[in-house]
Parts: C-alpha cells; sequence; structure tokens
C-alpha cells in the first residue's frame, strides 16, 4: 500500500516535471531550428563561395588572388647569394718545353706548361640582385695558396633607356671569348691570338667603369666604352691618378630565319705600359737580355659569331662558328739591359704591329656528344727596335695550331672533352698535345651569354 | 645633317608613341594570351616558338634587342627560363621589365603549382624548386593567368584599361564554353595511365584525370638511356600505360622505340601553339591536344 502511494507521489512529480519542461523545450526546439537554419544558410553561404574559388568560372572577380602552392618559407638565409662553384681539371701529354711561348710574341706571363694530372683553378661564384637598382657579382678563382679576385663587379638595373653600367672588376666586352670564363670555352684552352694579346690568363680583365647603350631597333646595336686602371698586360699597373687603359666597342647581331643568330662586332683597346719587361736574348753575346718597354698600346679586335639549329631549337642539334680577328700596334720606348750587349743599359724607339687570327666551329650532333675544329695563325709582323736591333735578336715568325675535339655532357652541368692538337707556335718545335678535361658546374649556375 | 638627326629622333619618338602596350612573351602560350586581351592594342614579340625546347634558349642579340622595347615582359616563371631569361634581363638595359618591377610577369605565380620537390638536389635531374612549370595546359589554368594579366594590362596603361577587361570578358566566355566541351569530349581518358617524355604534362594529365605511369628521362632534363628505356619495358608489364606522350620539340626517337616493343602508341601532343598545324591558336592547343589523346585510345 505504502509502495503504491508513493509510486503515484512519484507520479505526480514527474508529471510536473514534465508538464514545466513542455514549454521549456518548445522553447530550446525553437531556438535549435533557428541555428539550425543560421547554420544552413551560413553553410550554403560557404559552399556558395567554395564553388565559386574552385571553379574557374571566377573570373568577375577584380583581384586575383596568387594561389602559393608551396608554403611560404621563412629562413634567414632565404636573401644569400647565387652560389655556384666551377670544378674543372685536366690530363695533359705534352713536350716540355722550357720558357713556354709564343715565337715573335712578347710573353705575358709564363706559357701553360703543366703536364700530367692537374686541376686548373676553381672559382666560387656568388651573384645576387644588391637592391631594385644593382646586382652584385664576384667570382674568385681559387689555387694552392692564393685566392685571385676574378671579378668583381655591380651592374646597374634601374637606369633605363638601354643603359647599362657596371663598375668594379670586370672582363672587357672587347672580341667575342674575352668575356667568357674558361668553363665556357669549347677547347679546353684559349686561342694563341688571346695567349698573345693577353698572357695566360687569356682574357684582358679591367678595373674600372664600363658604359653600355642598347639602341631600340629590332637589330641589336650595342656601343660600349670602358676606362679603368688598365693595369694587365700588355698594359702595366702604375702609381698615377687618371685612367691607364680604355676600350670602346660596338656589336651588332640579329637572326636570320627561325635557325640562325649571329652576332658581329668591333673593338678597340687602348693601355699604358711602363718598364713592361719581357725576356729576349743578346743579338752578340748569345746570353739573356731585358727589354723594359714604355709607351702606348693599341689593340683592334673583330670578332663573328653564328650559330645554327634546326628550327632554333639546339637541345638536339646546333652548329656554332666563331672567328676573331687582332691586330696590335705599340709604340714607345725600350730599355735594353743584359751582360755583354747592353752591359750599360741602351733605349732606343719601339715600334711593333702584330696581327692574328683563329676561326673554329662547333657540332653538336646527339644532346649529348659535341666535336669541334679550330685553326689559328698569328703573325708576328713588323718589330722595329731601334737601334736595340743591333742588340736583341727579333724573330720573325707565324705560329700555327690546330686542334680537334670532341665532348660529352651528362647533363648541362657535367661535360668532359678530349683534345687533340698540333702546336707549333714556337719555332723549330711542333707539339702534339692531348688533353682530357672535365669541366662540372656546381649549384645556382647562371646563363651564359650568346 | 642637323635635320637629319632631329628627323631621326622625332621618327625615334613617334615610333615609340604607336603601339600602346609592347609585350615580350617567352613562350608562345601567354604571348596568344596577352594577344587574345589585347586585340589591337599591342603588339606582342614571342621570343620562342613550339619546336624549341623552353629550357634551352640561348639569350640571342634579338631577343636582347626586343627585350629593350618592351614594357611588359611575360615569362612562365618557376625557373622555366633560367638558362636564358636572367641575362636578356639585365643586359636589355630595359629597367621597366626587370624582377619585381609591374612590367615582369610571371605566369606561374597565379596558379595552384604541382610537383614541387620536397628536397633539391640536382642528383634528381633539373629540378624546378618552384615546381612544374608548365602550367598552361590545364585551361583553368589559362583562365587565371589570363585574369592576372588583364590586370597587370590595365595598371601599365590605364588608357586601354577597358579595352582590355573587354578583351578578357569575351575570351573568359568563350575559353569557358570551350572547356566545358573538352571536359565532355575527354571523358573516355579518365583514368588512362600513360608514359610521357619529359614533366611537360602533369596539369593536362591531372585535369584529364590520366595518370602517369612513368616518364622516358631517368631524371628531368636528362636524355633517356636505352637502360632506363629497358627498364620501363619491364615495368609496363605490372603497371601498363596506354599511350607514350611527348611535346613537339622532344625527339621521337625514345617515345618511337617503347611504342616499337610495347605496340602502344606513341602520340605527339602540340604542347604549345603552333606545336601542329591544328594549334592555331590556344582554342585549338587543346581541341588537337584533346583530339590525338583520343585517337591515341582507340
Amino acid at each position: 500500500m505504502q509502495k503504491s502511494i508513493a509510486m503515484a507521489a512519484l507520479l505526480v512529480a514527474s508529471c510536473g516535471v514534465n508538464a514545466a519542461s513542455d514549454a521549456d523545450l518548445a522553447a530550446i526546439r525553437a531556438q535549435i531550428d533557428e541555428m539550425k537554419k543560421t547554420y544552413e544558410q551560413r553553410i550554403a553561404a560557404l559552399e556558395q563561395k567554395l564553388a565559386q574559388a574552385e571553379s574557374p568560372a571566377n573570373t568577375e572577380k577584380s583581384a586575383p588572388a596568387p594561389a602559393a602552392s608551396s608554403p611560404s618559407v621563412t629562413r634567414a638565409s632565404a636573401f644569400n647569394p647565387e652560389v655556384s662553384l666551377i670544378l674543372q681539371g685536366q690530363y695533359r701529354n705534352a713536350r716540355n718545353i722550357e720558357g713556354r711561348g709564343i715565337t715573335g710574341f712578347v710573353p705575358g706571363g709564363q706559357g701553360l706548361n703543366t703536364r700530367g694530372f692537374s686541376v686548373d683553378e676553381t672559382e666560387l661564384i656568388l651573384a645576387a640582385n644588391i637592391d631594385p637598382y644593382w646586382r652584385g657579382q664576384a667570382i674568385v678563382a681559387m689555387a694552392d695558396g692564393q685566392a685571385n679576385i676574378e671579378e668583381a663587379w655591380f651592374q646597374s638595373l634601374a637606369i633605363g633607356q638601354g643603359v647599362g653600367l657596371k663598375a668594379g672588376r670586370y672582363r672587357s666586352a672587347i672580341g667575342y671569348l674575352n668575356e667568357q670564363h674558361p668553363h665556357m670555352w669549347d677547347f679546353s684552352d684559349a686561342p694563341l691570338m688571346y695567349q698573345a694579346m693577353f698572357g695566360e690568363d687569356a682574357g684582358y680583365v679591367q678595373d674600372g667603369v664600363q658604359l653600355k647603350w642598347l639602341a631600340p631597333t629590332a637589330l641589336f646595336i650595342e656601343l660600349g666604352a670602358e676606362v679603368g686602371r688598365g693595369a694587365n698586360f700588355p698594359g702595366t699597373d702604375r702609381n698615377n691618378n687618371g685612367t691607364g687603359g680604355g676600350a670602346l666597342t660596338v656589336h651588332i647581331g640579329d637572326d636570320v630565319g627561325v635557325a640562325n643568330s649571329w652576332r658581329a662586332g668591333a673593338s678597340w683597346l687602348k693601355t699604358r705600359a711602363s718598364a713592361r719587361t719581357a725576356d729576349f736574348v743578346e743579338q752578340v753575346g748569345g746570353g739573356a737580355a731585358q727589354g723594359r718597354f714604355t709607351g702606348d698600346s693599341s689593340t683592334w679586335l673583330a670578332d663573328f659569331v653564328w650559330k645554327w639549329a634546326p628550327q632554333g631549337n639546339p637541345a638536339h642539334q646546333s652548329f656554332k662558328f666563331q672567328g676573331e680577328y687582332f691586330r696590335r700596334e705599340e709604340r714607345g720606348a725600350l730599355t735594353c739591359t743584359s751582360a755583354v750587349d747592353c752591359a750599360t743599359p741602351i733605349d732606343s724607339s719601339y715600334k711593333t704591329r702584330q696581327s692574328g687570327w683563329y676561326a673554329q666551329g662547333v657540332f653538336r650532333f646527339t644532346p649529348q656528344w659535341r666535336a669541334g675544329l679550330r685553326y689559328e695563325q698569328l703573325d708576328s709582323g713588323s718589330r722595329d727596335f731601334g737601334i736595340n736591333a743591333g742588340n736583341l735578336v727579333v724573330d720573325s715568325y707565324r705560329p700555327k695550331k690546330a686542334s680537334a675535339m670532341v665532348d660529352y655532357s651528362w647533363s648541362e652541368f657535367s661535360r668532359v672533352r678530349l683534345q687533340i692538337a698540333q702546336d707549333k707556335s714556337m719555332l723549330g718545335i711542333t707539339d702534339n698535345q692531348l688533353t682530357v678535361q672535365y669541366i662540372m658546374s656546381l649549384g645556382a649556375h647562371g646563363a651564359h651569354k650568346f | 645633317m642637323k635635320n637629319l638627326i632631329f628627323a631621326c629622333i622625332v621618327g625615334l619618338s613617334v615610333g615609340a608613341a604607336q603601339a600602346d602596350l609592347k609585350i615580350f612573351a617567352t613562350v608562345p602560350e601567354w604571348g596568344v594570351l596577352a594577344q587574345e586581351i589585347g586585340g589591337s592594342k599591342v603588339k606582342v614579340y614571342t621570343a620562342t616558338n613550339a619546336f624549341q625546347d623552353p629550357h634551352r634558349i640561348e639569350a640571342k642579340p634579338s631577343l636582347l634587342a626586343q627585350a629593350r622595347q618592351a614594357n611588359l615582359l611575360i615569362a612562365a616563371g618557376a625557373d622555366l627560363e633560367i638558362g636564358w631569361l636572367p641575362l636578356v634581363l639585365r643586359d636589355s638595359g630595359n629597367s621597366a621589365i626587370q624582377t619585381g618591377q609591374p612590367g615582369y610577369f610571371e605566369a606561374v605565380n597565379f596558379v595552384n603549382r604541382l610537383d614541387a620537390p620536397a628536397t633539391l638536389d640536382r642528383a634528381h635531374g633539373d629540378v624546378h624548386a618552384a615546381g612544374n612549370p608548365h602550367i598552361h595546359l590545364d585551361p583553368r589554368n589559362v583562365l587565371k593567368v589570363g585574369e592576372a594579366l588583364t590586370v597587370r594590362m590595365v595598371e601599365l596603361d590605364a588608357a586601354n584599361a577597358a579595352a582590355y577587361q573587354a578583351g578578357y570578358r569575351a575570351f573568359a566566355s568563350k575559353w569557358q564554353a570551350a572547356m566545358a566541351g573538352w571536359q565532355k569530349d575527354a571523358a573516355p581518358l579518365k583514368g588512362v595511365a600513360v608514359l610521357v617524355h619529359h614533366a611537360s604534362f602533369v596539369y593536362l594529365l591531372n585535369w584529364l584525370g590520366m595518370k602517369e605511369v612513368g616518364a622516358l628521362e631517368p631524371k628531368p632534363g636528362i636524355e633517356p638511356s636505352s637502360g632506363h628505356l629497358t627498364g620501363l619495358l619491364v615495368r609496363q608489364q605490372g603497371a601498363p600505360a596506354r599511350m607514350v606522350l611527348r611535346a613537339t620539340y622532344q625527339q621521337p626517337g625514345p617515345s618511337q622505340w617503347i611504342a616499337g616493343k610495347t605496340g602502344m602508341p606513341a602520340v605527339l601532343l602540340p604542347y604549345t601553339v603552333g606545336g601542329t598545324a591544328e594549334a592555331k591558336d590556344l582554342f585549338g592547343l587543346f581541341d588537337d591536344t584533346i583530339q590525338r589523346l583520343l585517337k591515341g585510345l582507340q
């Protein structure tokens, strides 16, 4: 009985609860419905937005939202310059010749006489945009116990009107090959002409300022002027205000059809030398003599490059012809010193006119293989030493050299080359040379010039 | 003589004022797109054609001369032109088109890029750090780039803003209609497995839902070797491909060799405008690409 009363009481109580929550429930339901509605609306809006974003039809939107797919990386090192390193070395078979040089030409340094295995200078290249106005580049050539600043310059980006300004240490824009570093050469060594003109580095490097102007025409016309220290051969370093050397260049170029492109140029280089020392042989005594030249040196260069590729696509097959000619005149005074003939130094006038040329063709016959031929000849020309002609031996000779090469590239970044050459650059000597060379480019390797 | 010089200067300045916007496009697809948008208001110079490998162009004198005069340079970007464009830009003496200026436009910046490598190492070949640059073979990307390009052209040449916007709208509506057609036509291509010469078709395959099961180049930019091709033949038994694709500028040898050994068709795709006789414009490029793929499927 007690049990049923309790049950009834419980029932009544629960009914009361029920009655109270019915009203609440309705309110809650209404709330939920409200929420559901707003969420549905929101979801619909979102879906619509998503569909708009996904579909390519979002054309009416004004701002293009660049969708960066890769996460943006922020590292302090992100602003580091582009770094690349060139590894170059070779095995070389050649005759052992003391004081290797070019007969009839004043040496600009020691000739290449390294035989067997050797590693060339390792080039470290650092380059970057400095700010919106300038770009900088440094090339350090490292060898045992030394690091030479090969190039260190900055270049304008923001002048406009076709004007380009470069200052620092740079490879002069004269000729064609001069601006190219050894790893871009098509043969393992520089043409005799460049060795005769500029010595063992086979390129003219200037500390100074270069101004270039590109004409606003469909035909490529580029004019350049350079002034600088002029410290390198054929000039010498001097302790002076003002400039020691200058150059003027003009290059033109264009395409012929879609398959051919060419560039031709003419350049003039002027340098001053002060007591530039060169080795000679005594006329009478036969011993070693030294001649010190002080005066002006003018070099004229003509260069021409023609490139062909089927449909303009050099990746599979291409042909490149290049040729250059130079003529040099030097005028000034020569001081002869030696043990016998010039026991007391003898001054005389000095006037030379010399010339030379090379021509080469390189054919890429598969994406990986190339083969090339080069022929070159120099003319020691006229060498007028005034009264010192009686004291020094004046050679007259036409050095010649013929080279053939074949190279293989695994990729754009690695190459191995076999070269054979018959070198008659020294009077009475025929040197048959064999070179196996490798060139490896590591890192952010920059674009090459035409 | 003085008069002659004066005449020349006047002639030059008049010449400069003629075309409203001089555009230098590195690749045909973006040159054609700029022409679609700009119509008669722009003068477009295209640096390369469909028969040239865009990775392997040289900084020719003619390119420098053209870049010197451009107001707007359109590049694909993502390092596609790294072997020549930086040099052309720097030696052009043209401050307007340098990187970071409004006159420098990189198409890849306006789309979702695929294939961005997780590790940057040349042991993986000539990889592109910013992802695969061949973005134009997904027609949705063409529209995105077109939209961004229109904004840029308006920014550079506000006087012709209305013409550029109208040009783009006309192109976009035609393009969307065409795209619907291509998607319908290409339905049978969904899920089809293919081999490719180089990773030039990543965006195309992604758009059409096709599957790339291998590349003839062992690594990007490395020429196909016989060893690698033989390896692909072995893989063909496990994961068979239905056809092998190459672009007009790629050599036919490797894909024909694979086709000969397996019996699958070697399909030449135009890759860009001008790659085949049918690919006369961007519409023709996709019409022809899909027709050739469908033919390969039969």
